[in-house]
């Protein structure tokens, strides 16, 4: 057992503490959380490929989508319980995130975060123009009011989200640390060279645009149960690829807190902002914050905190 | 000194749309011999060694490593089989130091890690003098040590044969001696060479035997006093 383990179960000990109990009682809190949660699990998807390897990746938003969008699918089929629809839900975006791997990886740099954001640009227009899953109109999921022993039912789904963002978080971890995640390190430096260097490239951008979607999949899964109501403009909405994208840069991209930290600091200042100020005020937040790091610290707060400590693995 | 062939090149031709980079090459090389590779600039020298890597995999005309035929196998690959090349504008990981450079080499060529991996990337260090800066991040590095971490890393990968891509351009006379020295003593080691170089002095003194090549076609293939002796070859580049 190490730190990171300890550390990961008293984080998943304490979140099913706060949620059977009614330590927290106005469930405003689970609601806000969970967002914040969400991003942590997208921004630390985001960061496999975009950090890691050096692919940026501007579709996200399509993968979360097609992530909720399944599990409407799942719902309207057989109303598929939520523990069904997360791993189901995750295997489609993998093989989605394969797809676009096959179909997009011979593009580098800006053609390639182009070619993901007309994946997602595509994707939105099937989900308009497919009446099973409600078309332009949306799709309503009508939610359990509570469940046992949770109570309300948005305590039992943050929960749940917390669990991901520790399955997620502990995935980016162990990619750093194995060899695959060293080959992408490679990668993201130099690829021809890496191949030369006897660094199978295709087979390991393959594996990493599948991990990444499969992600990002299992964290569109309970949006449906989430809202209640899913339609096209809110499912495949800017934010969610433009907060996967800023958070990790923010946090840091060569380790796995910093998108962490970047969707715990940039998620959290959004719902606070939501409340406080105004709901459309958020995307100007993030952009704002963004600048400020791209321009003064682009290595992210982890960058920051390795620069001014000096220390760091 | 020279064995048997381990790398034979067969109607080799490339085309890039209607430019005929490279037209029918044939050469072969042979085990453990040291091969110049000259020709005028844009003669399709380095577009020759990427058809060899497999860096470009769409060229006509065969390939074959140890009489084994490369057809359309992909870089990583023909690394594995012992085919490491340098490149002529130095590559390294950026982001990562001297040690590392080489380390991940090591792990995805050879298969070797842990402890292996590590002792490996040592010696490495030590035999191309890069030991005191093996924990420096590679962008620092000086145009000189640059070039040997290309060469490092390539024999990180353990190669039987080496492709050295103008290893020398550009660095001052006591430097190419001290890359020449370490070419030479790989090739006593057994590994095959082929080293392409404009520095004259240096390939006439390395090679055993040297190819010409002029707009994409072979014009002469000899001893190296035999070969600049050689009429096509002055012509080659001094022109009629």
């Amino acid at each position: 057992m190490t730190r990171f383990w300890i550390g990961a179960g008293a984080v998943i000990a304490i979140g099913l503490l706060l949620a059977v109990t009614d330590i927290i009682a106005n469930s405003f809190w689970f609601f806000a959380a969970y967002v914040v949660l969400q991003y942590v699990v997208l921004a630390t998807a985001w960061n496999i490929m975009g950090g890691y390897m050096g692919y940026v990746n501007f579709g996200s938003a399509g993968f979360f989508a097609i992530g909720a969008y399944t599990a409407i699918v799942l719902y309207n089929l057989v109303k598929a319980p939520l523990l069904v629809m997360i791993p189901l839900s995750g295997i489609v975006c993998g093989l989605m995130g394969l797809g676009m791997g096959y179909l997009t990886l011979r593009l580098r740099g800006v053609y390639f975060a182009i070619g993901t954001l007309a994946l997602a640009v595509v994707l939105e227009t099937l989900m308009v123009n497919w009446d099973y899953v409600g078309g332009a109109t949306g799709a309503y999921v009508i939610r359990p009011r509570t469940l046992e022993p949770f109570g309300d039912y948005v305590k039992f789904l943050t929960f749940v989200m917390l669990v991901l963002a520790v399955i997620a978080v502990a995935a980016a971890r162990w990619i750093e640390r194995a060899k695959f995640g060293r080959g992408l390190h490679a990668i993201r430096d130099d690829e021809i060279a890496a191949e030369c260097a006897g660094i199978p490239t295709l087979r390991l951008k393959l594996i990493a645009t599948t991990l990444s979607g499969f992600l990002m999949g299992i964290a569109g899964a309970p949006f449906p149960l989430y809202v209640g109501f899913v339609e096209p403009a809110s499912a495949f909405n800017l934010a969610y690829a433009v907060n996967a994208i800023a958070m990790p840069m923010i946090g840091g991209t060569t380790m796995w807190a910093g998108p962490v930290i970047g969707a715990l600091l940039l998620g959290t200042a959004q719902q606070i902002a939501n409340v406080t100020i105004s709901s459309e005020l958020n995307l100007l937040i993030v952009g704002l914050v963004l600048v400020l790091f791209v321009t003064l610290a682009p290595e992210g707060i982890v960058g920051l905190v390795r620069k001014y400590f000096g220390r760091g693995r | 000194m020279t064995g048997e062939t381990i790398l034979a090149v067969e109607d080799l031709t490339m085309r890039f749309g209607g430019f005929v980079a490279l037209d029918s090459v044939n050469a072969e090389v042979y085990e453990g011999e040291r091969l110049g590779l000259i020709g005028p600039n844009g003669s399709g020298k380095t577009t020759m060694i990427n058809c060899i890597s497999g860096a470009l995999g769409n060229y006509t005309g065969t390939v074959r490593f140890r009489g084994r035929d490369l057809g359309s196998l992909k870089p990583h690959r023909r690394t594995r089989l012992g085919i490491a090349r340098s490149f002529q504008i130095p590559r390294p990981f950026r982001s990562q130091t001297v040690r590392e450079n080489l380390a991940i080499t090591i792990e995805y060529a050879t298969g070797a890690s842990g402890a292996e991996r590590d002792d490996r990337a040592e010696e490495v260090l030590q035999s191309m003098g890069l030991g005191p800066r093996a924990d420096a991040i590679s962008a620092g590095l000086t145009q000189i040590e640059m070039r040997k971490l290309e060469l490092a890393r390539a024999l990180a990968a353990r190669p039987q044969l080496l492709i050295s891509d103008e290893a020398m351009a550009g660095l001052s006379s006591n430097e190419v001696d001290e890359l020449l020295e370490i070419l030479f003593r790989l090739n006593e080691s057994g590994v095959t060479i082929i080293m392409i170089e404009h520095i004259m002095r240096a390939v006439m003194r390395f090679s055993q035997r040297i190819v010409v090549l002029d707009a994409g076609k072979k014009i002469a293939d000899g001893e190296p006093d035999a070969v600049v002796a050689d009429p096509a070859v002055e012509r080659a580049y001094l022109g009629d």
